[in-house]
């Protein structure tokens, strides 16, 4: 019963639109539900990167403490949207903490688990890193937009 | 010739920015023109009206301290004197885009712009389909018109998302480019008109993202801003191809504008 119903999460979430049914039946042998309180960390910075985490609902905040500053926060994941890229390349360590803003329910996805079975499958394999490579370029795209500081002084 | 103007009031936006109200005497003005505002002594310059153009009373202008002509204007209080000409440019497709989803994206500043049209979509909401205000600015602290903002969201029949580039752990809203928050809302792609104001590199990324979600390039419209001096097409100045910005703009269609955009020479 359990992995008909992460099937059924998997199948519904954006990330993973269109996906052929025997690629997300890989994803769920490595899926779990989850839920994290408002505040509560999903990870902190320097942990083994050993999942990531699909957002079903909630919205989660990243953000990197810096000494006399506290948390800076760069970005908001929402419903939808995934969390967490540092399990796709050694050393697999977060650079950065991820907190829920509110009540969030999400799949995590088993890092190692994941990987091997890239590794074993290579057409699956290229299925999650096209996909993934597509959000870490709209990532990249709106990080060099921040970095612009469009709105500060002289805008 | 400018008419002689007087500040009727004045009221700090942000740490940098005021909005005034001026009592000019009185004139018509459509969503999106703007006055020349010209401090005596120093210059003159492009402003944007930021109130609603459906309401009497003095014009409204919301200006932002970054030079010495707007510094002086921000400084000015209550019965000091200015000069004012217009209300020049073109306008947003408010009245045309009746039966449509709006999208209106601001970023920073450019919410002031874009204020008169959305006054005149909640004055007349029952005439549009779904209408959703995308805003980004730096950080929490620089959020114009904030209570407004606040009493839109209540509506219940607008979609209001804020988002900031960055912030501390007290902001519980979004945080990233105002270009994430669109592929969130919810509007129909072939049937929607995006109004678009904000520093241009934010509008370049903004109607790309815009255009990713399916809406057609002459449906997205744009401010912009070139170096404007007589407001009225005659010095050239704000040539921008074959276009003078004074003249046939400020705002206008992406589709006219798109391969101009990144040139640099222009």
């Amino acid at each position: 019963m359990q992995v008909h119903g992460l099937g059924r999460l998997i199948a519904e979430h954006p990330f993973f639109a269109g996906m052929a049914p025997e690629h997300r039946d890989l994803i769920g042998g490595c899926a779990r539900n989850v839920r994290f309180g408002p505040s509560e960390y999903l990870f902190r910075e320097g942990e083994p990167a050993n999942e990531f985490f699909l957002v079903r609902h909630g919205r989660v905040a990243l953000e990197i403490n810096a000494p006399g500053r506290g948390p800076l926060r760069f970005l908001t994941v929402n419903t939808g949207e995934i969390v967490g890229e540092a399990w796709l390349v050694a050393p697999y360590r977060w650079i950065f903490d991820a907190q829920a803003l509110e009540l969030t329910r999400a799949l995590s996805i088993e890092a190692r688990c994941l990987r091997d079975k890239c590794e074993d499958n290579h057409d699956f394999g290229y299925e999650m890193m096209r996909r993934f490579m597509a959000m870490l370029v709209q990532r990249l795209h709106a990080a060099q937009l921040q970095i612009l500081d469009v709105y500060g002084p002289g805008a | 010739m400018p008419v002689v103007a007087r500040v009727q009031g004045r009221r700090r936006e942000t740490r940098d920015t005021w909005t005034l109200a001026i009592d000019a005497g009185g004139f018509e003005f459509r969503p999106g023109q703007f006055n020349m505002l010209y401090a005596y002594g120093i210059g003159e310059i492009p402003v944007s009206l930021s109130g609603d153009p459906g309401t009497p009373g003095p014009l409204i202008h919301t200006v932002r301290a970054v030079g010495a002509v707007s510094e002086a204007i921000t400084r000015l209080k209550p019965g000091d004197a200015l000069g004012v000409r217009g209300p020049y440019g073109t306008a947003w497709p408010v009245a045309e885009s009746q039966g449509s989803d709006v999208v209106v994206v601001a970023g920073g500043l450019g919410l002031a712009p874009l204020r008169p049209a959305i006054y005149r979509l909640i004055a007349e909401r029952d005439r549009y389909g779904s209408i959703v205000v995308l805003y980004g600015t730096r950080s929490p602290a620089d959020i114009l018109f904030r209570r407004e903002l606040e009493r839109w969201r209540r509506r219940l029949d607008i979609e209001i998302e804020v988002t900031v580039d960055h912030a501390d752990s007290l902001w519980r809203g979004h945080v990233g480019v105002v270009t994430n928050l669109i592929g969130r809302a919810a509007f129909d792609r072939h049937h929607t008109v995006a109004l678009v104001c904000g520093p241009e590199i934010m509008m370049r990324f903004t109607a790309g993202a815009l255009e990713a979600a399916g809406v057609a390039h002459e449906r997205i419209f744009l401010s912009l801003e070139r170096n404007m001096k007589c407001a009225v097409g005659q010095c050239g100045r704000c040539q921008f191809g074959p276009t003078l910005v004074c003249r046939d703009g400020a705002i206008m269609r992406y589709d006219r504008v798109s391969r101009l955009l990144p040139v640099r020479e222009l």
